[in-house]
């Protein structure tokens, strides 16, 4: 990780500034995006439109958190935008209990996913991508069956608050958004388990050789990745007032994992960026708020997220690789 | 990764189509288990729904699994390779919708011949872009195949006026030859696999391969073209995916824009329900055509059965017999290598 940086003559090496472009790139991105966009969006600065931005960030971004851990680990989870739809299809199930009941099943469902496919990776040793590729295709399926195909009206006052309400000006869930980036970044810096969960992407077999209780570590990984999920699928179904199982969290196992390499994390584990995470959840949502604001059709943004998807691997590539 | 897959990996090359005999019987029972499993099971779940399930054992039924899966075959035939080389490809979903929009945009813009050769040179083009980023540039493969995702289909839409304009064959086109009748389709997806298995065990570019996916430090060392190697697995995928995006929008006499999301997924639980390990290093093309037949007679099984949940329930059935085809894969494998 802090490998020797060789500068070659006098000038700064290209591994330097590719390096220094992985690891402060996003946040030079999100303040040159936000200028230019002072500039030549209407109202863009506004509080109203700050928070537009915030309530479509914010889902992607929590999923992008549990996401970051897992890579972490040298792992992946495709299931995150299955376990979405699960949580949304629980919620009008459980209702009838109460707001808070039903939020608390829809986070044991994301446990429970978690659970399942983190068991795969941690026990059989199923490699991550086709043990949460199977739940990704599975869980949709069982989401859509457990709600039918149409969606369901969800009024609830306390769900729909969690996804429309503000507190001092900013989306709730922004604020507990940003709980959520303290707590991980806390977690991961300042806990034994941070550290056993970087060793272990670095290499799993000596993890296991020094003794770190790796199946526990990732175990949990998968777990928190999968209730971060089940979270973000409670906000968008109050923020949405539907729970929509067919349609819901549809691609967000790219969003969160486009989030997690712009943000700096390498795809090979070993090192995990929070607040890099959140700052490349924002990053995305700004380039398609700003292509968007300025009636570029969804198709040429598409494209442009698919060039910034490798410019930000291909940046990243610069450190990873002694 | 560790030292202790990469032993394990050598080993499963070492016992691949040049095997020498070292294997006891029992890793060689596994290795059968592995290999042929699938078509076990297909052979399986074929008699037992001849004899339980009413129609299913009928000609036309039989012929309808066929004709439906041989074009969406083709992107697991490509997957095979690119997975056998250790990699992934998540584009070939948007490069069949995308070859299907260039094919009918190109019999309205230039005629038959167009319309047969821009999805096959979009695809390859793509597909060699790809291959360059993963072995030139060194990039995560499922990272570069992503981009190559959102990419296409993002310039199929751009194509297509967001997806509101469908451009029609019309029907007395020649193109419509290429991909119509009953045989055609089927026979079309027989010979290339054939061809596929041929160029995997009969080439050296297929035992390149196999090498690549087992050990690449040790295939560079061994002085095998591996960046030109690679590359040419992606290419092949994008050539495959494109091709059967435009014989399929022959079939349906259109470019239909919205089709293909997801078809990736299938290809990739094919590929591996038909025993070629996800390390990659191991597999075959005859795998992964039971693998596929096999998705499709259950799909079919389902569509008969559980015909009210409609696709959510094929969904769940592939996603709990991935799993379960992993796990024993998984438990297969490691009694062979690790330790």
């Amino acid at each position: 990780m802090t490998t020797e940086v060789s500068a070659q003559g006098l000038g700064i090496g290209r591994d330097q500034v590719l390096g220094a472009a992985r690891d402060y790139g996003v946040y030079v991105a999100i303040v040159l995006l936000i200028l230019i966009n002072s500039v030549i969006t209407p109202h863009f600065l506004s509080l109203d439109n700050l928070r537009v931005q915030l309530f479509q960030a914010v889902p992607v971004l929590i999923v992008a958190l549990g996401m970051a851990l897992v890579i972490g680990t040298e792992g992946i989870d495709l299931s995150v935008g299955a376990v979405i739809a699960v949580a949304a299809a629980l919620i009008p199930l459980y209702l009838g209990y109460g707001p808070w009941p039903a939020i608390a099943m829809a986070l044991a469902g994301g446990a429970v996913s978690g659970l399942v496919g983190g068991s795969m990776v941690a026990f059989a040793r199923v490699q991550p991508i086709v043990a949460t590729l199977a739940l990704m295709i599975g869980l949709r399926g069982f989401a859509v069956i457990l709600n039918g195909a149409t969606a369901k009206p969800v009024n609830d006052p306390e769900i729909t608050g969690l996804g429309l309400d503000s507190w001092l000006g900013l989306p709730e869930m922004a604020w507990l958004a940003v709980l959520l980036v303290v707590a991980v970044a806390f977690l991961v810096r300042r806990t034994t388990f941070g550290r056993q969960l970087t060793a272990i992407g670095d290499n799993r077999a000596a993890s296991a050789l020094a003794g770190l209780p790796v199946r526990r570590v990732l175990l949990t990984v998968y777990v928190i990745s999968g209730v971060f999920a089940a979270f973000a699928g409670v906000l968008l179904v109050g923020h949405g007032g539907y729970a929509d199982p067919a349609n819901y969290g549809l691609d967000y196992e790219l969003l969160a994992i486009t989030a997690v390499v712009v943000g700096g994390t390498p795809l090979s584990g070993g090192q995990v960026r929070v607040l890099g995470t959140a700052a490349g959840a924002l990053f995305m949502q700004l380039i398609t708020a700003t292509l968007i604001q300025h009636d570029v059709k969804s198709s040429y943004e598409q494209m442009a997220e698919a060039i910034i998807i490798v410019a930000a691997v291909y940046a990243a590539r610069g450190r990873a690789r002694p | 990764m560790s030292e202790v897959v990469d032993k394990s990996s050598v080993h499963r090359w070492a016992s691949g189509p040049t095997a020498t005999s070292t294997e006891t019987p029992k890793e060689r029972a596994q290795t059968i288990a592995q290999r042929h499993g699938s078509a076990a099971v297909l052979m399986l779940v074929v008699v037992a729904a001849c004899l339980l399930s009413p129609g299913f054992a009928d000609w036309s039924n039989f012929q309808s699994i066929l004709v439906g899966n041989a074009y969406t075959s083709l992107l697991a035939l490509g997957m095979t390779f690119v997975i056998i080389s250790g990699g992934i490809d998540l584009s070939v979903g948007s490069m069949f919708a995308l070859g299907g929009v260039l094919a009918a945009w190109g019999v309205q813009h230039g005629g038959t011949s167009v319309a047969v050769l821009l999805p096959l040179a979009c695809g390859g083009a793509l597909g060699t872009v790809h291959g360059l980023l993963i072995s030139k540039a060194r990039l995560a493969p499922f990272i570069v195949t992503l981009a190559g995702l959102l990419f296409a289909r993002g310039f199929l839409q751009a194509m297509s006026n967001e997806g509101s304009t469908t451009y029609l064959v019309p029907p007395d086109s020649a193109f419509l030859a290429v991909g119509r009748g009953s045989w055609a389709p089927i026979l079309t997806a027989v010979v290339l696999f054939a061809a596929g298995g041929v160029l995997l065990l009969r080439t050296r570019f297929g035992q390149a391969l196999f090498a690549i996916g087992g050990n690449e430090q040790a295939a560079v060392l061994m002085g095998l073209p591996v960046a030109r190697t690679k590359t040419l697995v992606y290419t092949m995928s994008g050539l495959l995916a494109g091709g059967a995006g435009m014989l399929n929008a022959a079939r349906l006499q259109s470019g239909v824009t919205n089709i293909g999301v997801g078809y990736e997924l299938t290809a990739i639980a094919a590929v591996i329900i038909g025993g070629t390990l996800l390390t990659g290093g191991a597999g075959s093309v005859l795998g992964t055509a039971s693998g596929v037949l096999l998705l499709a007679v259950i799909l079919n099984l389902i569509g008969v059965h559980l015909s009210r949940y409609g696709s959510s329930a094929s969904d769940l059935v592939n996603g709990a017999f991935l799993a379960l085809v992993v796990l024993l894969q998984t438990v297969l494998s490691r009694r062979r290598g690790l330790p």
